[in-house]
């Protein structure tokens, strides 16, 4: 691995005849964050429309080992577009000029650097759907989803962003433009490699073009609140939902410490003494909505709800869907440092992953809030701290190291939807297994022989430890 | 950690910057992000910026002027952000310690001195602005300057404004306005009248109307003669001692009208006005009346919902847009009631504008320092405002209003879209004035 020469940078500069160099240290500093932790400066930030002259510099890279980091928006929980070992940072953004929607075909062929909700408005105004709705989808691109794979609510019915793509255009690391898959939803040609690309982290290539398959949008849809006294109720409410045929667009659930923390930040006459409350979307045809929407209610009551709450029209509904939505910026209103963790298990373990969840807060003595995809198991422990307080954060990092370990345990995963860049690095090997882990290693070598594209991610290096202070 | 550090820490409010966890979520609604396309030119970036500063990884503190320099402090952000980020005081520090450490003395930073420490502040100063743009436009110089060209190689682009600078008035109606107003009928609110100084000075009309509108409505008006400009201008641009010297000014000045309100017309000196008692919060003498101040500031939109509006004259069919001012929709929070109060006018066409609440670059003098910049803006906001295919676009502050008009006189639009503060258009419909073709 190198570093960016004068000389390079000469080079560099007559490859992007269309874009932009940046290499102002205000530039610099300002592409060397996520939102993660950490601040990596890179040598030089780059923005062009151009595939061509991303190819060219890819080339460029491979020959004189200079480390690439595409990055969209940097919106990452994980670390993903850090430039941990300096180079170029690949801005991606810039690349948002291509958005079509072929309704005949129901694809979307997009650039990198499209907002995801801008996907999503365009296939709503031909009565379509791109399902994937990370909770960033305002600001996220889609090129970062892709390549971290991200998921959002609708998971639960509707799948994760590799479950929309059928076709990618990747420069590869060798700097080759090649296609992946295609237009159709089938396509057994060789190996799957739009799979292999979508959720690679950057590690295997830069994606230049996606398409996207889109289904018909639902012609309606409902939401309701259930109030629980137990978690374990909440837990069987969910489990029981699906087990009688009933599958909801959404399922999110809030423990006693998010409902008491938003009750704080904006009253809205949440429950505060209840143990947890789901939040149940249902969306389909009208006539079979309201229906299964009754069977929901009282399906929830036969476990032990104490409350089921029905808004009557679609801003009461706004309102219910306000406290899930208030629970990120109420949390951080009591300590400045969140740490947000996305370890998934199997849905019939969400009890179980609840209970762990709160020995290690007593254990650690740290503040935990849990909240999240509850329908997919895919919960979102998230931690309180002050980066500030060392003594803090060296709990903090046992208790993540824990958490990690019991989503593990119960035949979960470290991540659903975040990606594992660099905090989960070190943590691979327990749930992959050390072959398991080299298999993917010598994918990543087969590819990238040269290690320049996101270097520093996914794999840990040896001795690499979780560290956050 | 060392005394420096520690010292530049406090002058630059890092402590405020821990609340901002990088979401992200302030990107889009960023004029400057949208047109830039760089980071630095984020809320995100200027805030990690000086995060990078106080934690002494960023040494040379000029790599943050261009970022602070060219953000509008439009402050949509703060509306954006899920965490509460106090983005309008990080803006306000880091300008303050970037202007006491500046070396160098660019034309602009001259110009935008010397506007801001004598023209804003005095009201000879201003009235003399306001009476040579009269004399300006009514000597026929204007008409020279279009012919020749010449105005057009004027300094800081000061030229491209000409074209709309608005109707001037003569220096004797200027004298003869009124100090105080009776209300009309039964006397609902007894209101006092903030003037302004870009206000008073350029838009003195708009001023005049929205006295005759209050007193239309029911509110007997008052016009205190010892009133200052507002120190936003100062404020924004650091200069923090002069903001609070005016603010205590119209602080005393206000405090013997016993009105109900102190009813202003122009968005951003309304945020200002508004926030004096963060201002002032440090100053034990001051905190209590600067309260009492901020208590009492409204919008002319707000006083006139709260009155209920004259009669109306319908409009035939007039497509109408809003393009809102940033301060008055992020930090004083009225976003409704201009809508409304236009919407309740029988006969108009209602337009939304897309992303509305984005800044049209106009920021105070932002578009004559940082002109450039501020026309890359302008395009982004008069495509939307194209879109709407409306014929008149509502404004509610004096800078927003020439920017629209630049906007609507480079698109070559000037014949058929009319650009009025609210007040005229009230004032329109309401009959108390003719139209502004």
């Amino acid at each position: 691995m190198r570093a960016l020469t004068e000389i390079h940078l000469e080079e560099v500069k007559s490859i992007v005849k269309t874009g932009r160099v940046l290499t102002k240290e205000s530039d610099r500093f300002s592409y060397s964050f996520d939102g993660s932790f950490g601040t990596f400066l890179p040598d030089a930030v780059i923005q062009t429309k151009s595939v061509e002259e991303l190819a060219a510099l890819v080339r460029l890279a491979n020959r004189e080992l200079i480390p690439l980091y595409p990055r969209g928006q940097a919106t990452s929980l994980s670390g993903g577009p850090l430039p941990v070992k300096g180079g170029l940072v690949l801005d991606l953004s810039v690349m948002d000029h291509v958005l079509e929607v072929h309704e005949e075909d129901l694809v979307a062929v997009v650039s990198p650097g499209v907002l995801t909700a801008d996907i999503h408005r365009a296939a709503e105004e031909r009565g379509l759907m791109y399902p994937p709705d990370p909770s960033s989808s305002h600001v996220s691109t889609i090129g970062g989803n892709l390549a971290e794979n991200s998921g959002g609510p609708k998971g639960l019915k509707y799948g994760v962003t590799k479950d929309y793509v059928i076709g990618l255009e990747v420069i590869t690391p060798e700097g080759e433009i090649i296609k992946t898959g295609g237009r159709t939803v089938k396509n057994v040609t060789g190996y799957d490699l739009t799979k292999l690309i979508v959720g690679s982290e950057g590690t295997l290539g830069i994606i230049t073009k996606a398409v996207l398959k889109l289904i018909p949008k639902p012609k309606a849809s409902t939401t309701m609140m259930a109030i629980f006294d137990s978690l374990a109720d909440a837990g069987k409410a969910i489990s029981n939902m699906l087990t009688a045929g009933i599958l909801p667009s959404k399922m999110e659930l809030m423990d006693q410490a998010s409902i008491i923390a938003v009750e704080q930040f904006e009253p809205l006459g949440l429950p505060v003494d209840a143990a947890a409350l789901i939040l149940i979307e249902l969306d389909g045809h009208p006539a079979a909505l309201q229906e299964e929407a009754d069977e929901a209610a009282a399906l929830c009551q036969s476990v032990g709800a104490r409350e089921v709450r029905m808004p009557k029209n679609k801003s009461e509904e706004a309102e219910l869907w306000k406290a899930r939505k208030l629970v990120s910026p109420a949390i951080v209103r009591i300590k400045p440092t969140k740490i947000s963790e996305d370890a998934t298990v199997p849905r019939s373990k969400i009890p179980d992953m609840c209970k762990r969840l709160e020995k290690i807060r007593e254990e650690y003595g740290i503040h935990l809030v849990v909240f999240g995809h509850a329908g997919d198991g895919n919960l979102h422990p998230n931690i309180i701290c002050d980066k500030n307080d060392t003594e803090e954060m060296k709990r903090v990092e046992q208790a993540v190291e824990e958490i990690f370990k019991a989503a593990v345990e119960l035949g979960g995963t470290l991540s659903g939807e975040h990606g594992i860049g660099l905090m989960k690095a070190p943590f691979m090997e327990m749930e992959l297994g050390a072959a398991g882990l080299d298999m993917m290693k010598r994918i990543k070598a087969a590819w990238d022989p040269n290690n320049i594209m996101n270097p520093g991610k996914i794999f840990p290096e040896p001795g690499q430890k979780l560290e956050l202070s | 950690m060392n005394l420096s550090l520690k010292q530049l820490q406090e002058e630059l409010k890092y402590d405020r910057t821990a609340s901002c966890v990088q979401c992200g979520y302030c990107l889009p609604v960023c004029p400057t992000y949208t047109a830039f396309k760089n980071e630095a030119h984020s809320p995100r970036g200027r805030i990690n910026l000086i995060k990078m500063a106080g934690e002494g990884r960023l040494t040379d503190l000029s790599a943050l002027e261009e970022p602070f320099d060219l953000c509008l402090g439009c402050r949509a952000c703060e509306t954006a952000c899920p965490t509460g980020v106090e983005y309008g005081e990080i803006l306000e520090a880091a300008r303050a310690a970037l202007g006491k450490r500046r070396t160098l003395s660019v034309p602009a930073r001259t110009l935008k001195k010397a506007m801001l420490r004598k023209m804003f502040p005095s009201r000879r100063m201003m009235n003399i602005a306001g009476h040579s743009t009269w004399i300006y436009q009514k000597s026929g110089l204007q008409k020279a300057g279009r012919i020749t060209r010449v105005i057009d190689k004027l300094p800081y682009h000061l030229g491209a404004f000409e074209k709309v600078l608005p109707k001037p008035v003569s220096p004797l109606e200027r004298f003869k306005a009124p100090k105080r107003v009776k209300a009309e009928g039964k006397r609902k609110y007894k209101v006092a009248f903030f003037t302004g100084c870009v206000m008073d000075a350029m838009f003195h009309r708009v001023n005049q109307l929205s006295i005759q509108l209050l007193a239309r409505a029911g509110c007997e008006v008052t016009v205190v003669s010892n009133q200052s400009c507002c120190g936003a201008l100062h404020a924004h641009s650091g200069e923090q001692k002069e903001a609070r010297r005016l603010a205590r000014q119209n602080i005393q000045a206000f405090e013997g009208t016993e009105a109900d309100f102190i009813v202003n017309n122009a968005g951003g000196c309304g945020a200002m006005l508004y926030e004096y008692d963060r201002l002032l919060a440090d100053e034990e003498a001051w905190a209590e009346r600067a309260r009492a101040f901020s208590g009492k500031v409204k919008d002319i939109s707000q006083v006139l919902m709260a009155c209920g509006l004259p009669d109306m004259r319908p409009r035939k069919g007039e497509a109408v847009t809003y393009q809102p001012s940033c301060h008055m929709t992020n930090v004083q929070k009225v976003t409704k009631e201009p809508v409304e109060l236009l919407q309740s006018i029988p006969g108009i066409e209602w337009k939304e504008m897309n992303q509305a609440d984005m800044c049209c670059g106009s920021a105070g003098i932002y578009n004559l320092v940082h002109y450039d910049a501020s026309m890359e803006i302008l395009d982004h906001k008069m495509k939307e405002a194209k879109r709407t295919n409306a014929s008149v676009i509502i404004t509610t502050n004096p800078g927003c209003l020439l920017q629209m008009k630049l906007g609507v006189e480079k698109e070559g639009l000037a014949s058929s879209v009319r650009v009025l503060h609210l007040v005229e258009y009230l004032a329109e419909a309401a009959e108390i004035a003719e139209p502004v073709q």
